[in-house]
């Protein structure tokens, strides 16, 4: 006689496979992982995803607290952030499984996905992969259960409310802080810049060596705020081998090279029909229109300024039409 | 172990990337290079090369002195080129209105309290608090970077800091 799962209501995790991993419910989608692949499931259609790509999008959708708009984990599954619910979706961008009605997309709570998605990256990540990491830069995710690596998928994203090493704000990387420079900026100059402050304005005379921070970071494509003014939000990330997701905008965002060089592929953010390529090298700026999704390549381990706009009514002006999908008519 | 090189640019030394259209307007992208714009910009002229909505980052090229200017809310300048020395004054009188947006130039030196200098260098980052008058100096060209909003000072010449054809311009630079 079969038992039915206990489904736990908090998480949807309904109790291990047999290899060792939990699977999860979220609404009519079903999550399982095997030793290769993650296996997603709906009331109509299955899909299937190499699971060290799918940890890797889950980590950074997770991380980002499901981020500005649209995370495709690749051209099927993803989610789009509706700042208190989130979409979760199957085919909903892709214009075949539109036409073939075999599309899916809910909506839930965001701590509801949440739960779910942070059980589903402490359980299916193994001990010694690392899904924040360049794929040089760590183990494999592959094979049955095998421990976790809660320190790597628990970090905080970092997030100055002013700017980064003021007192009281996010602090400075530093070798005892727990961040070596990376191999890959060795060469990357670490000199603090002269700061001479009279009595009384210490709090106020500030500076740092923003490429020295860059250079500690110990993840891959994941932005932390470094400075703010008003809701303009300095975004700066180091980023090497592929973005794991496809970023679907809500909003312009843009991309300012701080050194290296970066490939993009943009495409319709709603169909994903190639839109342009842009090539970023160093001092390159350029927008990421508010209805296009994008992709980037990284050669080389590059420092990138992501630069967003987090106006809590930025959304609304632009799905309405108030505010324009690019930021510039010239 | 693999040894890798930073590559960074510079004004005497820049590689240009493009937009490759495929199916698309060029100008959706305002692809810009700061090099390039700071190559042939008057010193301390605030270009804009970044803009959503009110707010924007201004390229400029350091040069000399500056003016001094003053902003009712914080600004951010990151170097991307050379040295600048950056003097800070609490100042008594003008304070702008708080919904002031973008930096404005002072006619005259500020009256106030000196609060102190830094000296950045390429990477380096500085914060410009608000209300608080700043002047930049630099002996040699060099390129800033500054968060603001868009204000009385900021330049706007998309036309002609911006790629204009579909295909990339890899173009290169410097003197």
């Amino acid at each position: 006689m079969s038992v039915a799962p206990v489904v736990s209501e908090e998480t949807g995790a309904l109790g291990a496979n047999r290899f060792g991993y939990q699977k999860f419910a979220l609404g009519s989608f079903s999550f399982e992982r095997d030793e290769y692949f993650a296996h997603i499931a709906w009331s109509h259609g299955t899909h299937t995803m190499d699971v060290g790509d799918f940890l890797r999008a889950l980590m950074r959708d997770v991380a980002w607290g499901f981020f500005y708009g649209y995370v495709h984990f690749d051209s099927v599954f993803g989610t789009c952030n509706h700042y208190g619910t989130v979409d979760v979706f199957a085919g909903t961008y892709n214009s075949n499984y539109k036409r073939a009605g075999v599309d899916e997309l809910q909506n839930h709570p965001t701590d509801r996905v949440g739960a779910t998605f942070v059980a589903m990256i402490e359980d299916w990540t193994n001990e010694g992969f690392d899904p924040f990491a360049a794929p040089m830069e760590t183990g494999s995710p592959y094979g049955p259960n095998r421990g976790s690596n809660l320190e790597a998928v628990r970090r905080a994203r970092s997030t100055a409310t002013r700017c980064v090493g003021l007192d009281g704000d996010a602090p400075l990387r530093t070798d005892g802080s727990g961040y070596p420079v990376n191999r890959a900026f060795a060469d990357v100059d670490q000199s603090e810049p002269e700061v001479h402050a009279e009595p009384g304005f210490e709090d106020r005379v500030h500076a740092f060596n923003l490429f020295a921070y860059l250079s500690r970071s110990d993840v891959t494509w994941n932005p932390s705020f470094t400075s703010v003014v008003k809701h303009s939000f300095m975004c700066p990330t180091t980023e090497e081998h592929i973005l794991p997701i496809v970023h679907g905008n809500d909003r312009v965002e843009w991309f300012f090279q701080l050194s290296d060089e970066i490939h993009w592929d943009i495409s319709t953010r709603d169909t994903a029909e190639p839109r342009s390529r842009v090539i970023m090298k160093p001092g390159d700026m350029a927008a990421m229109p508010a209805d296009c999704r994008h992709q980037g390549f990284a050669p080389k381990r590059a420092m990138l300024l992501v630069w967003e706009n987090g106006s809590p009514k930025i959304v609304d002006e632009i799905s309405s039409g108030q505010a324009p999908v690019n930021p510039v008519d010239f | 172990m693999e040894s890798y090189t930073t590559q960074f640019g510079s004004l005497k030394s820049y590689q240009k990337g493009g937009v490759q259209v495929i199916a698309d307007r060029v100008e959706n992208y305002a692809f810009s290079n700061v090099f390039e714009i700071c190559s042939s910009a008057r010193p301390y002229e605030r270009v804009v090369f970044g803009l959503n909505q009110i707010y924007v980052l201004e390229a400029v090229r350091a040069e000399g002195h500056s003016p001094w200017f003053l902003c009712a809310h914080d600004e951010f300048v990151l170097c991307m080129d050379g040295a600048a020395r950056i003097d800070l004054v609490e100042v008594d009188v003008p304070r702008l209105p708080e919904d002031k947006l973008g930096a404005v130039s002072l006619p005259n030196p500020p009256e106030g309290t000196p609060m102190g200098w830094i000296r950045i260098q390429r990477g380096h980052q500085a914060l410009l608090p608000s209300q608080c008058a700043y002047r930049f100096d630099s002996a040699t060209p060099s390129v800033l970077v500054i968060q603001t909003c868009k204000g009385d000072l900021s330049v706007e010449r998309w036309a002609e800091i911006c790629q204009r054809t579909g295909a990339a311009e890899e173009a290169e630079g410097g003197r």
